[in-house]
């Protein structure tokens, strides 16, 4: 059973911390996800969820005290962007290497400077290798679906580690659009009751959490670490699966939209994605063989299944919102152009980055990638393999 | 308080374990122990700290000399760490999940340089918020773990590793910070200032009263360090005992606002007494720097004159 609604992408993650009703949730106010805890103060307030909410005084704390209720046994969330995520980098390491599997919604926006409030993945991609699974939405109903998925997935005994539930600032998180509640009772029970096997507050079973350890012990828990990684895959893959089968809703590691018999693939992350599909519904009203994919998990990530998925086309624009400069590319080309190469698929890949703070990203500039990546294809068009839209100036190309 | 007996509470069984790699002459590791004996024993604690010689020196995997629950988190957020525990035991209480006969207390120790310096915001913002907790600051004046840099606790004229002595410079140019009194600024319900006396009598009624007055409390230790300080180990106890009959470091404490002496010397020493023991004050000594002992002196008397103040006396 469901119930259809309007409402912005942070009130659809706020609706559903509601109906988890978790333990401790300590939180700062940063733009755009200041409505999070807003919302979630305010349910508390008037006494339909209770919720512990701890205002704390810098979004470091905010982790920090995260890490602590989750290892006394509380199950834990936060929300955050941009600098907010930034400042709390050291904790998101604590969090992933202590093995917590508490939760962070976060708002993608840009990080300074210059200081803007507006949306790309910089703060969500300066976190990748923090040991953190990371999720991300194309709209607020699937940050609403992918939010409840966060605790089962986190929390499952192969995996022990934690999640962030990424969605794009403003353009998701404040855009009100349509969207499918469900049930309390219903996501009450698909997320479970949180029976942590060992915690702080386990009396008679005193433990220890944070050690100082040597080099001899160390490796071997990063190791432990980077396993619980691989292990979440078919983990979330599952629990996508369920949830699919309950709520009749969702993607696994990510949506693959008219791209069976296509000759150019986009494959982009977030908001974005729902640009991208308009267009190629207009273009293959044209007659283009024309894709998209959407990545919905960054961390861990599906390099061989992507491979796989772009084995067939002949060309793909790889988007990235962020920048990494490396001087070649963002960090989903490198990941994806690693996964091609290892299952020796040879496609063209080009790199193109958009939407860096805030700025607009249209079907044309969808029109004129796809085009672009005919020309590579056919007529093999040399193009520098990065490349910016939508710069005020043109780019040399 | 009545009762207390040296005694009886060094027979109690010992919270933090022996085998730990605390240093010989370590007054921290002397004064936790004080504050863990005013637990009762009928009573489960959650231990928090800051990154430092304790925390690296008394769980390092796979041992801990700690035996309630315990937590290290980071260097500066012992303070928002322990925030996060005593909330997760409020809620699980409220939920039914820990039997509602079993009682804990949260403690957290952090050196001076993570609780003047890098914890400062965390410790600040815990004590407003005022969770049930006690945050102990170990302070022994300077980072110690790192090899000896000052802090913002650090004494004036003290030689450390980023305030060297040398044809240029005289030591730390510049006073330490009253924390005691910032955090009493926060109107928590107690803060203590305290140290490790023959008898422990002082530092165990306060720790006990911290421990057990709900809401936010603040313990300042003074706990000197043998390799920062540099005097002979066995000389710990008598280096507080300097440090308080020259009033160098009074004992008192802030009960619900009201400030309240805990010792006042029959004799108040002359503050070479204190410095005279220590490595790291050598050079005041030197012929040419009187001066320099004259103006320690002098900061000392307008400390105490204010604390006397502050206190009504």
């Amino acid at each position: 059973m469901s119930k259809k609604d309007r409402m912005s992408g942070n009130e659809a993650v706020a609706y559903a911390i509601r109906q988890i009703n978790p333990d401790v949730m300590p939180a700062f106010p940063i733009t755009p996800s200041t409505e999070i805890p807003q919302l979630v103060s305010t349910y508390i307030a008037n006494g339909e969820m209770d919720t512990e909410f701890i205002p704390v005084e810098s979004e470091h704390s905010s982790m920090s005290a995260t890490v602590g209720a989750e290892a006394a046994g509380a199950r834990s969330l936060t929300a955050t962007s941009s600098c907010g995520l930034a400042l709390m980098w050291e904790e998101l390491l604590i969090a992933a290497s202590n093995r917590m599997p508490c939760a962070l919604a976060l708002v993608n926006r840009t990080l300074s400077g210059p200081i803007n409030i507006n949306c790309d993945h910089s703060d969500g991609m300066g976190a990748r290798d923090t040991g953190w699974i990371q999720i991300y939405a194309e709209t607020n109903q699937e940050a609403y679906d992918n939010f409840i998925q966060a605790y089962p997935i986190a929390e499952d005994k192969r995996v022990h580690l934690p999640i962030m539930i990424c969605q794009d600032g403003f353009i998701t998180s404040h855009a009100v659009q349509n969207i499918e509640l469900n049930e309390d009772q219903d996501v009450k029970d698909f997320v479970g009751e949180y029976n942590p096997e060992e915690y702080l507050l386990n009396t008679g079973n005193p433990i220890a959490i944070g050690p100082y350890s040597i080099s001899n012990y160390a490796m071997e828990a990063r190791k432990a670490q980077e396993m619980a990684m691989e292990n979440s895959k078919e983990v979330i893959i599952e629990v996508a699966k369920k949830y699919k089968e309950k709520f009749g809703r969702g993607f696994e590691l990510f949506e693959e939209y008219r791209t069976a018999d296509a000759d150019y693939i986009m494959l982009i992350m977030g908001s974005a994605a729902g640009t991208a599909k308009q267009a190629v519904d207009d273009l293959r009203e044209k007659g283009y063989k024309v894709g998209v994919l959407k990545l919905r998990v960054f961390r861990p990530f599906p390099a061989d299944e992507i491979a796989k998925a772009l084995s067939n086309c002949k060309a793909v624009a790889i988007m990235e919102r962020t920048e990494s400069y490396n001087g070649h590319g963002g960090p989903l080309a490198s990941e994806v152009r690693a996964g091609l190469f290892e299952n020796g698929i040879n496609i063209k890949a080009v790199c193109y980055t958009y939407g860096l703070a805030g700025r607009d990203f249209t079907v044309e500039h969808v029109y004129s990638i796809f085009d672009e990546l005919k020309d590579v294809d056919l007529n093999n068009k040399k193009v520098k393999q990065h490349r910016y839209i939508n710069l005020r100036t043109k780019e040399e190309n | 308080m009545a009762g207390y007996s040296l005694k009886e509470v060094m027979n109690k069984p010992e919270r933090l374990a022996p085998g730990h790699r605390m240093c010989a002459g370590c007054g921290a590791t002397i004064g936790v122990r004080a504050v863990l004996r005013a637990l009762h024993e009928e009573d489960h604690a959650v231990i928090g700290n800051a990154t430092g010689c304790l925390e690296v020196s008394s769980y390092t995997y796979p041992y801990t000399a700690w035996e309630d629950s315990y937590i290290h988190n980071a260097f500066e957020n012992a303070g928002a760490t322990l925030s996060g525990v005593e909330t997760a035991y409020r809620v699980l209480k409220k939920r039914g999940r820990i039997p509602a006969e079993d009682n804990y207390k949260f403690i957290t120790f952090g050196g001076d340089g993570g609780t003047y310096d890098i914890g400062f915001q965390s410790l600040s913002g815990a004590m407003e918020r005022g969770h049930d907790l006690v945050y102990v600051c170990y302070d022994n004046g300077a980072y110690m773990n790192t090899g000896i840099q000052r802090s913002s606790a650090t004494p004036q004229f003290a030689d450390t590793t980023t305030t060297p002595v040398g044809k240029e410079s005289n030591g730390k140019m510049q006073t330490r910070k009253d924390l005691a009194a910032i955090i009493a600024e926060h109107n928590v319900p107690y803060v203590a200032q305290t140290t490790l006396t023959k008898d422990f009598k002082d530092i165990h009624l306060k720790a006990e009263k911290a421990i057990y007055t709900e809401g936010a409390a603040f313990l300042n230790m003074l706990t000197p360090c043998p390799r920062g300080w540099r005097y002979d180990t066995p000389d710990v106890m008598k280096i507080c005992q300097l440090a308080i009959d020259t009033c160098y470091w009074p004992m008192f404490e802030v009960d619900h606002g009201v400030w309240t002496l805990t010792y006042e010397p029959k004799n108040k020493l002359p503050i070479e007494d204190f410095l005279r023991a220590q490595g790291r004050f050598k050079h005041l000594f030197k012929p040419g720097n009187e001066d320099l002992i004259v103006q320690f002196q002098n900061e000392v008397d307008r400390r105490w004159e204010d604390l006397l103040y502050r206190c009504a006396k």
